[in-house]
């Protein structure tokens, strides 16, 4: 331990601190410019100069980078150590005249105008490296460095031009203390909107606020370790010491009785419909977008707003995207509807804007939804009967210039209707979700035509499937809103515990069987067998069939050229009865 | 006899989930086609063996239906690729038997599709009553 006295006041600390470090822990306030607690220090702004004393001698050294040593005074605001101070944030002023940080430490430090010759007045650049070290020490990239010597010095990527070695991460950006690094797209997208809907996400995040396991995780995509190999700043920081970035996936192995499926679905993809300019038009949203803006834990709290900022005056609200249409999905996603009349009822309760609803047929089908629907009728939402056959942003009339027009057969009325609005709303169907098609095989899964997963009866047996012990819940089965899934999910559930409870399991009376002494083993059946039920038994050189896993199908029966396999309460004597006694008449 | 219709006998393999299933709707939908289909109820299209065509051919009929889901539909997964590679098999065999080629008939019917059920029910129906019966002591030939 080193015993110190800063500004009179007695300390000890540990080997190796620095003066800066050693006076924050007595709450002492030194000005810095160029420090981070994460960088190595660099002391090239010197706002920090303090004065120090050892033994006889008096000098002036810079606290961010000055190793305290034993018996060190040191003097923060001593008349030497302020007039320092002060020359350097004139040389500064100088330097970059429209940095705000050195204007708000000028002003603290009293000084209210240079000595110096100013260059050039829009200059925010201080020179303090933050961005350099950021770059090499934190992000690994080394894409930019200082250039140029003395008066021309600056800081730039190799030759000025645009680097091979920057990833993008805007890590100098972010730490540099003046705002004089600025990150432009050079794909000219609307990366403002894009973050207005979304909100700016950091690479190490939690998913959603209500995600179980409640825990962030790790963008592998955006990490800055995974593109460089360096960073780990998340890692410095936490002091639980929980981020280990050298983790990788593993796959788990489980024996479990029962299996739920819940795999839920994917939003209809509204860039299929170009007619509807989605990607095109920035005020076309779909509805998950619009949901998260409205989210009153959204990037915009909860108000509605168009790309510009502004409110809307008014919005169109289509149905059916995607959805009961013989190019896209033959069948109704069912919770479109009432999500939109929800939006509608939102839209008008959040500002003044007219609400168009376009639509096909209104299914308020559930407990009370009829009456929501009464409601927004009331309310003055306007309801449009017609689907919507393009949102295009061709004015013909003065009323329609700068809106998006939407143009839409009035069925009820009998003409085509041109309606401007400023902001349309698709309200995107439900499809399968990613993968379906290989849970389908893992599970041995049937399909309905719309490739949602098939429950074994639609009355009777609604969350089992084929496959004994496999159930279905939620979308994964079908569109359905949420109180449907949360019933068919406590209803999955409970099929579960009781088969698990039971401790038994029922097996299905036709299966099929090989008759051991008939049996060549020739091993045809198993290769046909899609549900793996048949093995070979080595020993006895014959086929065998487990019960548990057999369907009864009768595909082995019909193969086998020893009719050693028969299928229970179908055999072939039983079958050819059968033949014999329709034809017998 | 030359002046009554003739009507022939027909046997029908059809799966559980899809075919028989779809035949039920076409008969609780109230839809009518011809009565010559007899039957069987086979758990999946996959079971039938072709010795159950030739023993129906045997036994007197004029012509067998087997109907299956269609293909990606099977409620076991692949039993109807198995039907449809068996019914290829037959397909190459039955003029051995003096067996016309019309006479047997793979069709994919779903559990919804009841009226094509009874569409492929009365064509095949038609098609068989045209080919006039089939006679196996004569090797298949009429007459």
């Amino acid at each position: 331990m080193v015993k110190i006295k800063i500004n009179g006041k007695e300390t000890k600390v540990e080997k190796g601190t620095t003066i800066l470090k050693a006076a924050e822990k007595l709450d002492i306030k030194i000005p810095t410019l160029c420090y981070h607690p994460l960088l190595e220090p660099y002391s090239a702004c010197r706002i920090c100069m303090v004065e120090i004393k050892i033994g006889k001698r008096n000098e002036l050294v810079t606290a961010c980078n000055t190793v305290v040593e034993n018996g060190m005074e040191i003097f923060t605001d001593s008349e030497r150590a302020l007039k320092a101070r002060k020359m350097n944030i004139e040389l500064l002023m100088a330097r970059a005249p429209a940095a705000e940080p050195v204007k708000e430490i000028a002003k603290e430090l009293g000084v209210e105008k240079t000595r110096f010759e100013i260059k050039d007045p829009n200059e925010k650049c201080i020179l303090c490296g933050l961005c350099v070290r950021t770059c090499e020490q934190v992000v690994g990239a080394k894409a930019i460095s200082f250039i140029e010597r003395g008066a021309d010095r600056k800081v730039s990527t190799p030759f000025g031009e645009p680097s091979e070695d920057c990833i993008g991460c805007a890590a100098c950006a972010y730490f540099c203390p003046t705002e004089a690094i600025t990150v432009e797209d050079l794909d000219k997208r609307e990366v403002i909107h894009d973050e207005m809907i979304l909100g700016p996400n950091s690479a190490i995040r939690v998913p959603i606020r209500q995600a179980v396991p409640m825990v962030p995780f790790i963008d592998e995509e955006n990490c800055i370790h995974f593109k460089t190999g360096n960073c780990k700043l998340c890692e410095k920081v936490c002091e639980k010491e929980a981020i280990n970035h050298d983790m990788e996936d593993e796959e788990i192995e489980l024996e479990v009785g029962t299996i739920i499926i819940a795999t839920g679905f994917k939003g209809f993809d509204a860039k299929k419909v170009p007619a509807y300019g989605y990607g095109r038009f920035k005020n076309v949203l779909t509805a998950l977008e619009f949901e998260r803006m409205v989210n009153a834990s959204g990037p915009t709290g909860g108000q509605i707003r168009l790309a510009d900022g502004r409110e809307p005056e008014s919005v169109g609200i289509i149905h059916c995207v995607g959805s009961r249409d013989e190019n896209f999905n033959e069948y109704c996603s069912r919770v479109c509807c009432m999500y939109s009349l929800k939006f509608a009822h939102i839209i008008k309760e959040r500002t003044n804007a007219e609400v168009y609803n376009f639509y096909i047929d209104m299914r308020a089908f559930g407990k009370g939804y009829e009456e929501f629907y009464h409601k927004l009728l009331e309310e003055g939402v306007h309801f449009i009967r017609g689907r919507v056959s393009e949102i295009s942003d061709v004015a013909l009339t003065p009323e329609e210039e700068g809106k998006l027009i939407i143009r839409v057969e009035d069925t009820l009325v009998g003409t085509v209707r041109r309606i401007p609005v400023d902001m349309a709303i698709l309200s995107v169907g439900l499809e399968p979700n990613f993968g379906s098609d290989e849970i389908t095989r893992m599970f041995n899964l049937s399909c309905s035509q719309d490739a949602f997963f098939l429950e074994k009866h639609p009355k009777l047996a609604p969350v089992s499937t084929a496959a004994d012990g496999i159930f279905l819940a939620g979308t994964c089965q079908g569109p359905k809103d949420i109180p449907d899934t949360v019933a068919q999910a406590g209803a999955a559930a409970s099929e579960a515990l009781a088969l698990a409870d039971k401790g038994k399991f029922e097996l299905e009376p036709v299966t099929a069987e090989i008759n051991e002494e008939l049996c060549s083993g020739c091993q045809l059946c198993i290769a046909l067998c899609p549900f793996s039920a048949i093995s070979y038994n080595k020993e006895k050189d014959i086929s065998e069939v487990n019960e548990a896993l057999c369907k009864g199908c009768g595909t082995c029966v019909a193969a086998c050229p020893s009719g050693a396999a028969m299928q229970n309460h179908f055999r072939d004597e039983q079958i050819i009865a059968e033949i014999e006694g329709i034809l017998s008449v | 006899m030359s002046n009554e219709k003739f009507e022939p006998k027909i046997v029908g393999f059809l799966c559980n989930w899809c075919s028989y299933t779809g035949a039920d709707l076409a008969g609780t939908s109230r839809m009518t086609y011809q009565p010559n289909l007899r039957i069987i109820r086979v758990m999946c299209s996959g079971r039938v063996d072709p010795q159950f065509i030739f023993k129906a051919f045997k036994e007197g009929a004029d012509g067998v239906l087997i109907a299956g889901c269609h293909p990606g539909d099977c409620h076991y997964k692949e039993g109807n690729y198995k039907a449809l590679r068996r019914y290829k098999l037959i397909k190459k065999l039955q003029s051995e038997f003096g067996i016309e080629d019309e006479r047997i008939r793979l069709e994919w019917i779903s559990a919804s599709e009841g009226a094509k059920f009874q569409e492929v029910c009365n064509e095949f129906t038609e098609t068989i009553r045209k080919l006039g019966p089939f006679n196996s002591k004569k090797g298949g030939k009429n007459e």
